[in-house]
């Protein structure tokens, strides 16, 4: 008897519960990967995008006075399962996208764009989506990947002094779109600054990868720049160990420089570079908060075990970016329950100062930029971070750096252009 | 009970022949036909178009297609994803070139250019048999992904190598892009399946079908016989690789829209589509449809159930996911090792009787 | 002596060691195919589950501790203990000998004389079912295997190889442990199918079924000790990769690597899976460094692999130490 009376209040707690999200709240849909190839990656990233939400809608009930909710979708990096995923979480009210997958990405461009959704995709997905008037609902801030190529040369600049010209550089790159992305603006970086530019496919997934290795022992390039993701990033860690190639010329792109790289080769990896957007490590204010509110509340997504990862960071990073935007969005239109047509401008006002930052708790966190409608993809810059393996964390070694603009906003334009007259997009900020 | 044969008699050759010479399932297919053409266009969404029906549809079509060459002519392929490649980048050259012209023709036209492209790797089955020929056929999917990955041409010069398809028509109706209705996309696709199958039907029941059954069932009998096997063989991986071709082109530019090759049809597509192939049954295009339908509605069923309904994390249910579909295809192996389709005709002709057994 | 030449030998040792590397992953298909005809679709799946059971045991973490956090609300993860490497594995070939019998018990006994293809979707189905298994018992977050061995450029050869000829060559020190763990295993594996009773059993069952069932071998015993020894297989596959590249999903793709190396060398033969990969390591190394990368744009060894075993093939149909194809009408 007892029994039944608790289960009869449980089932009626349950439904209240499960009433009360009928009220008006904001929508931010997580196409999450927490299994197949690219797990690793997927997790931390999902992770750190729930915990702050959960934050606001824990310690400031939501964002202007609305919850919050986060729909988590399972994508296995899969695009057929992350279409599924889009038209299933499109219907709930999703404000704004985030697919933490070039494929998925590209295959969404025209759906948001036609369902006047947002997406955002920092630091990966197609890089020519900065120029707004022609991907007027795809934004890609704070940076991209041609701006990653473009500091990765920057960093190699200012370590030899200056110049290069007599250098050799050896891509190593993921046999994919993602992988292709920085070649032309290594080419015309190569152009400008005289080195030379040896490109290295590798091939999905990566497991084996010793003939390229062998070529680049035998080709003894200055610097190596690596755009990897999933078990390629920590076999090619391994493989530069064991031909000695100096880790400390060893750059890798954002997604090529988390834990997950470098731990498996141990002490050897000590002192490779990766490039990032965002700051590193969990020292910030904002990390109490979380602690308190979400972690000591035994609220915190998965395990709870990938705090201040580099992932965990930038899934952090990317909720904060979006939340903002959505706080730009009800200021704008006066309204808290606001729609994702109204969320989409609020991204193209958002302003990311440093004072906005600090007062997040996230100082220093990242580089300072105001998106605009004709660019939306910041101002591309970029640091670059340096493993410690007997601290096994991951430190900042330069200051947030300027991509070169003047040979990225040229390709840029090609590119949306060349995209521009095939589907008929007219310009939308004039 | 369900099926009443009384009364149903065939007075010509023709009626004797038909594809469901039962009165009762005939209609049934007629009815199934009817809703799918006349009513379900009218009431779909975009959800259920893009993530239950348009896969299905497609999967179908490349099952149909690899069920000639495996489960009619016996040659096991695992160059599907390559060849499906195939026709999404015809389809995607084509509309590029050649903006003006109908989508049907540049559907048809990608499954024409697919076929060739299947002849020429269908060349080593008249030396290699069974697994072996199936890993051989690897050698196409491998390096036609590598091809088109390579090859600027064929994605048009564009920075990342994907393709995606711009807004074409047919008859006016926009049929790809971003802009497309539901009912729109969802006829364009039905149509291309209910022609590949009677198409895949007509043929397998012909004199081509039997020769390729014949070459199946042992090949250097039906050459004493007098069936070509070169011919055979050849015409199978003609036939297969045309449906598996159209099956790709709408894959990419009516379902997915953008593609990048090693993704959407890399190794695990080919593997998928033969999984379909078997489960549904080896031999049969009802089998094709049921392994088509097994293999893309139960993970999204089994999603709903877990993540919407009992609110478990997304992880969780991704893996539990896999060991229910693992187990479900032993399950339905120990139970009936031909399939879904044997299966299907095992309940039929037990409907048949059904009440009176006896 | 000349560059060139000092590095296209460099490419050719790698690519033996790579082809051995290979071999390993193959062997454990020709095991299960020689003694029960069935091609073993799970075979990279049993690597992965191998290598995760492996360093879930030697971390000390908790089974299933994701599903039980998530059913029961609890907040476990490891025993907090760290278990010895060899005690580890000797646990974990204790799993996958369990795991055999569970094979043999609910799947493959109620298949018997099933056609190849219906049992090759059987392993499909057990793919599946373990990939999803063991990512419910042990996480599929990425995980670190070190189990002791030396990885590195082996400073000996180095040395050697460059007074000798002024050039040092790179071998990687795992390498050369996978290609005498490799040795020993085919050594073993040989030995011990033509002299124990067990053996002989065995190569009764892989001959003739029926024949051997009516000699009183008994078919269960059999195949439960073949999949036992696919999964020691595999365990050791799982070692050698895992120590690569961590503990992921995408070790079960090395599977893919086997398949051009088993039609080489025929599903049925112990000496073709070693042969036939050293051929497939160093064909595919030396194209890929002699023809792919100079002048197709790299990346060409995934496919080179398969045209490799297809020109051979088309000579010899079987494999290059396959049985003999009869056929008779």
């Amino acid at each position: 008897m007892r029994l039944k009376m608790k289960l009869g209040t449980m089932a009626v707690a349950a439904l209240m519960t499960a009433g009360a999200p009928a009220m008006a709240e904001l929508v931010f849909p997580s196409l999450s990967y927490r299994t197949g190839p690219y797990a690793a990656g997927g997790i931390p990233f999902a992770d750190g995008y729930a915990d702050y939400f959960t934050l606001l809608n824990e310690r400031d009930g939501g964002i202007g006075g609305e919850m919050t909710r986060v729909p988590e979708c399972e994508t296995a990096y899969n695009t057929e399962k992350g279409v599924e995923c889009y038209e299933s979480t499109k219907g709930e009210g999703a404000l704004v996208y985030q697919p933490l997958s070039t494929g998925i990405t590209y295959q969404l461009i025209p759906k948001v764009t036609a369902d006047d959704i947002p997406m955002l995709t920092s630091g990966l997905g197609r890089t020519s989506a900065k120029n707004g008037a022609t991907f007027s609902h795809v934004f890609n801030f704070p940076a991209n990947y041609w701006d990653g190529a473009s500091v990765a040369i920057k960093h190699i600049l200012e370590e030899e002094g200056g110049d290069i010209s007599d250098k050799k550089i050896a891509l190593v790159y993921h046999n994919s779109a993602y992988g292709k992305e920085p070649i032309r603006t290594l080419q015309e970086l190569s152009k400008k600054h005289g080195f030379e530019l040896v490109e290295v496919p590798v091939d999905h997934p990566g497991q084996e990868q010793k003939s390229q290795w062998l070529q680049i022992r035998r080709d003894k390039p200055d610097y190596v720049i690596m755009y990897g993701w999933g078990v390629m990033n920590q076999v090619a860690v391994q493989e530069a160990a064991n031909i000695r190639f100096p880790m400390d010329k060893f750059i890798g792109i954002w997604w090529s420089g988390s834990e997950n790289d470098v731990l498996p080769a141990g002490d050897k990896a000590d002192g490779y570079k990766a490039l990032t957007f965002h700051n590193v490590g969990s020292d910030y204010p904002l990390y109490d908060d979380l602690q308190k509110y979400v972690y000591d509340a035994g609220k915190a997504a998965g395990n709870g075990d990938q705090t201040g990862t580099v992932l965990y960071n930038r899934g952090v990073y990317a909720a904060m970016l979006v939340a903002e935007a959505a706080k730009t969005a009800q200021e704008i239109h006066g309204t808290s329950a606001i729609t994702a047509s109204q969320m989409r401008d609020g991204m193209e006002n958002l302003n990311i100062t440093e004072a906005k930052m600090a007062e997040l708790g996230l100082p220093n966190f990242g580089p300072e930029f105001q998106v605009s409608c004709e660019n939306h993809g910041g101002n591309g810059f970029v640091a670059v971070t340096q493993w410690d393996a007997e601290a096994q964390e991951w430190k900042l070694v330069s200051d947030f750096m300027q991509s070169d603009q003047d040979v990225i906003q040229p390709l840029i334009d090609e590119d949306s252009s060349a995209y521009a007259s095939e589907n008929n997009i007219e310009n939308t900020c004039s | 009970m369900f099926y009443r044969e009384a009364g149903d008699f065939s007075t010509t050759y023709a009626q004797d022949q038909q594809t469901f010479p039962i009165k009762f399932d005939r209609y049934r297919y007629y009815a199934v036909l009817f809703v799918a053409l006349f009513v379900i266009p009218f009431v779909v969404n975009d959800y259920w178009v893009n993530s239950l029906f348009m896969p299905f549809l497609i999967y179908a079509i490349a099952a149909i297609g690899l069920n000639i060459l495996v489960g009619y002519c016996g040659q096991v392929s695992l160059g599907t994803g390559g060849f499906m490649a195939v026709g999404a980048y015809a389809s995607y050259k084509l509309m590029t070139a050649f903006p003006d012209v109908s989508m049907f023709i540049h559907v048809l036209l990608a499954g024409v250019i697919t076929a060739g492209v299947g002849v020429l790797f269908g060349l080593p089955s008249l030396r290699i048999k069974g697994f072996y020929l199936a890993v051989a056929t690897l050698a196409a999917q491998f390096f036609l992904v590598w091809l088109f990955n390579r090859v600027p041409w064929f994605y048009n010069y564009s920075a990342s190598g994907q393709i995606s398809a711009p807004e074409r028509d047919t008859f006016g109706i926009l049929i790809t892009g971003a802009n497309t209705q539901a009912w729109a996309t969802y006829t364009f696709c039905l149509i291309f399946t209910i022609f590949s199958a009677i198409v895949a039907r007509n043929l397998t029941r012909g004199s081509v079908g039997r020769k390729w059954m014949a070459i199946r069932d042992m090949d250097i009998a039906a050459e004493i016989i007098g069936v070509n096997p070169l011919r055979a063989k050849l015409t199978a991986f003609a036939v297969s690789s045309f449906f598996i071709g159209i099956s790709g082109a709408l894959f990419f530019a009516i379902y997915l829209g953008a593609v990048e090759v090693g993704e959407v049809f890399g190794i695990t597509k080919s593997f998928l589509v033969l999984f379909m192939i078997i489960i549904g049954g080896l031999g049969s295009i009802f089998g094709s449809f049921a392994g088509a339908a097994f293999l893309v509605l139960l993970p999204v069923l089994l999603k709903i159930v877990g993540v919407d309904w009992l609110g478990w994390p997304t992880d969780i249910v991704a893996h539990l996911q896999l060991v229910i579909v693992g187990a479900l295809i032993i399950v339905f192996l120990i139970a009936e090792p031909h399939g879904l389709a044997q299966l299907w005709r095992v309940a039929k002709e037990k409907l048949r009787l059904w009440p009176f057994p006896h | 002596m000349p560059e060139q030449l000092a590095f296209t030998i460099e490419v050719f040792l790698n690519g033996l060691m790579a082809g051995v590397l290979y071999a390993l992953v193959a062997l454990g298909f020709v095991l299960i195919y020689k003694a029960s005809g069935i091609f073993n679709y799970a075979q990279g799946v049993m690597a992965l589950f191998a290598a995760l059971t492996l360093v879930g045991i030697i971390d000390g973490q908790v089974p299933f501790y994701h599903l039980i956090n998530a059913i029961f609300g609890t907040d476990i993860h490891y025993f907090g203990w760290k278990v010895n490497s060899l005690v580890a594995i000797v646990v974990t070939m204790l799993v996958m000998i369990a795991l055999a019998w569970m094979v043999q018990r609910f799947v493959f006994r109620h298949l018997v004389g099933q056609e190849p293809i219906i049992l090759f979707m059987a392993t499909i189905g057990l793919a599946y079912f373990l990939e999803g298994v063991g990512d419910l018992m042990w996480g599929s977050e990425i995980k670190t295997l070190d189990v002791g061995l030396p990885q590195g450029i082996n400073a000996t050869i180095d040395e050697a190889t460059f007074n000798l000829t002024g050039y040092g060559f790179f071998i990687d020190n795992l390498d050369i442990i996978a290609s005498i763990v490799a040795a020993v295993l085919v050594i073993v594996l040989v030995l011990f199918a033509q002299y124990t009773k067990q053996g002989r059993a065995m190569r009764a069952v892989a001959d003739d079924h029926q024949a051997a069932l009516s000699v009183g071998v008994s078919l269960n015993f059999i195949w439960i000790l073949v999949w036992s020894l696919a999964g020691f297989v595999a365990l050791v596959a799982g070692i050698m990769w895992g120590t690569k590249s961590g503990v992921q999903f995408s070790l079960s793709l090395i599977a893919l690597k086997a398949l051009p190396v088993l039609m080489l060398g025929g599903f049925t033969s112990i000496p073709g899976a070693i042969v036939g990969g050293l051929i497939i390591g160093v064909g595919e190394k030396l194209f890929e460094f002699l023809i792919g990368a100079p002048f197709l744009g790299g990346a060409t060894e995934n496919w080179f692999a398969y045209m490799l075993a297809l020109v051979f093939l088309v000579f010899r149909p079987q494999g290059l130490f396959g049985e003999k194809i009869i056929e008779r009408v």
